[in-house]
């Protein structure tokens, strides 16, 4: 256990890993997503409400799921930068920031999309949208303050105070929120309940969840690599790596 | 004088309190402001001038002033505070006095509260006291403004509180000013939110005593959490440095 802890703090093992893990991350997620997707936008029935344009789900929820799920795993692993100083930890924050704050602008445009259709309106200032605009704003915050501090340490271990006290806030500015304003429809996805939707409608959008989860894993990892081979590129095994890929 | 003999090091008075320590740090922060009197003023300046801009840039209607004046008042004295958040730690920071702030036995989370409430009392709670003569100039009736009063006098020192994480995580960087405001006006929203919430409530007839629990547990919260984060942020930042 302690030694897959160890481990766990090396680039180098940590290169390894994800170069074996890649391709089935990526394998495995772009399958379930086009599963989801064709199986979401081209088979699943009508919604006997809102019609076609309700099929817009397939991408908005899982990218409104993933831009909420990054931060929490971000902020973890700000817990992980400041208490262990682990290496790794820092460089997952770093990379991952700015895919969450993509998929929170995907959330944002694709509910925009829809909300035109549905509400007659591109946007409304309504609870769950504003905290997601807020979320934006988290991620850019975070993503400002890293680039402005030009020693790689301090600036991950700032943003890793900053992302903690935006985790602490994050509940408290959604219940500020959805007591301030709500006309948002209720969480389509909750585990734990059994779906409000038709099973038809259920499972495409589980399996485009699933599929964007694992395509993100394959994106955080190829990000993770690049600024690993960045940050040790004085160390003699990204030399020897960089030498052997030369030839 | 013999040249060659140890340089005799400062005993350590561990004998201060910590409360002692708090108090002289922040009489200390209060005395220092009262000689940059126009640091004083600055905030409360801008706070009655983005005030104005409103009935000017929008609508000088009494209705649409009334419905909309605590929530004016409000924003203009996040913003204030926000832009004097910058002072909170950055003359300490040059002249070197934070790094012996640091090496103090006591604490330093409890030195930077004491610091924070002497930068509240010198710009949140002038603001306080500004809120009525400019609330009335927004025709805001005397239940409002009172109820106004009230919030900000709970939810400015939040604001405070939770702009000194900002300070402190921006200290010594370049654009250290639009960084801060950045990083920080995510935090305040929730304090915004319920500090007019509550004006508004109040306007209605309803009972305020709710939502004045609910800023009085922000109050809380910030106190009782923002010193650690802005000392951990102060440790970062100086050691950066």
């Amino acid at each position: 256990m302690w030694q897959f802890f160890h481990k766990l703090g090396s680039p180098k093992w940590f290169f390894g890993i994800a170069n074996r893990f890649m391709p089935w991350l990526l394998a495995g997620g772009l399958i379930l997503l086009a599963a989801g997707l064709v199986w979401g936008l081209a088979f699943a029935p009508k919604d006997y409400l809102q019609g076609n344009s309700y099929r817009i789900i397939f991408i908005h929820v899982p990218s409104a799921f993933l831009a909420q799920s990054i931060y929490i795993m971000m902020a973890s692993a700000a817990v992980v930068t400041l208490v262990w100083r682990m290496k790794l930890a820092d460089v997952f924050v770093k990379s991952v920031a700015p895919v969450g704050l993509m998929f929170t602008f995907l959330a944002l445009f694709t509910g925009a999309v829809w909300g035109k259709p549905t509400w007659g309106t591109w946007w409304v200032w309504d609870a769950r949208l504003t905290s997601m605009l807020i979320l934006l704003f988290l991620y850019g915050g975070a993503i400002a303050l890293d680039r402005s501090i030009n020693d790689e340490k301090s600036a991950a271990r700032a943003v890793a105070v900053l992302v903690l006290v935006g985790v602490v806030n994050i509940p408290i500015i959604k219940y500020s929120v959805d007591w301030w304003n709500t006309l948002h429809q209720p969480a389509t996805f909750k585990l734990t309940e059994k779906p409000s939707m038709a099973m038809e409608m259920w499972v495409p959008l589980l399996l485009s969840v699933l599929g964007l989860y694992l395509l993100f894993g394959w994106l955080a990892c190829l990000r993770m690599k690049t600024e690993i081979l960045v940050r040790e590129r004085r160390t003699r095994w990204v030399k020897e790596l960089v030498l052997a890929g030369r030839k | 004088m013999n040249v060659n003999a140890p340089i005799a090091l400062k005993k350590v008075d561990s004998s201060v309190g910590v409360f002692q320590a708090m108090v002289s740090v922040f009489l200390r922060d209060v005395r220092v402001a009262f000689r940059q009197r126009q640091d004083l003023l600055n905030p409360l300046l801008f706070f009655t001038m983005v005030v104005t801009l409103f009935p000017l840039g929008v609508s000088p209607e009494v209705a649409f002033l009334k419905q909309s004046g605590a929530g004016i008042l409000w924003v203009a004295a996040l913003l204030s505070v926000l832009l004097s958040l910058d002072h909170l730690f950055r003359h300490d920071f040059d002249d070197g006095t934070l790094e012996q702030l640091m090496l103090q036995p006591q604490p330093l989370f409890l030195l930077v509260l004491a610091k924070t409430m002497a930068h509240w009392l010198l710009t949140g709670l002038p603001l306080v006291l500004l809120t009525p003569v400019l609330g009335l100039m927004l025709h805001l009736d005397g239940n409002s403004v009172a109820t106004l009063c009230l919030t900000l006098l709970i939810g400015t020192p939040v604001l405070s509180l939770i702009g000194s994480i900002g300070a402190a995580l921006t200290l010594g960087l370049r654009s250290a000013g639009v960084l801060l405001s950045l990083l920080i006006i995510p935090l305040y929203i929730p304090v915004l939110i319920f500090g007019t919430g509550t004006v508004a409530a109040a306007a209605e007839g309803a009972q305020v005593s709710g939502y004045l629990a609910l800023m009085g547990a922000f109050l809380v919260l910030a106190l009782t959490l923002a010193p650690f984060a802005s000392a951990a942020a102060l440790r970062i930042s100086l050691s950066n440095s």
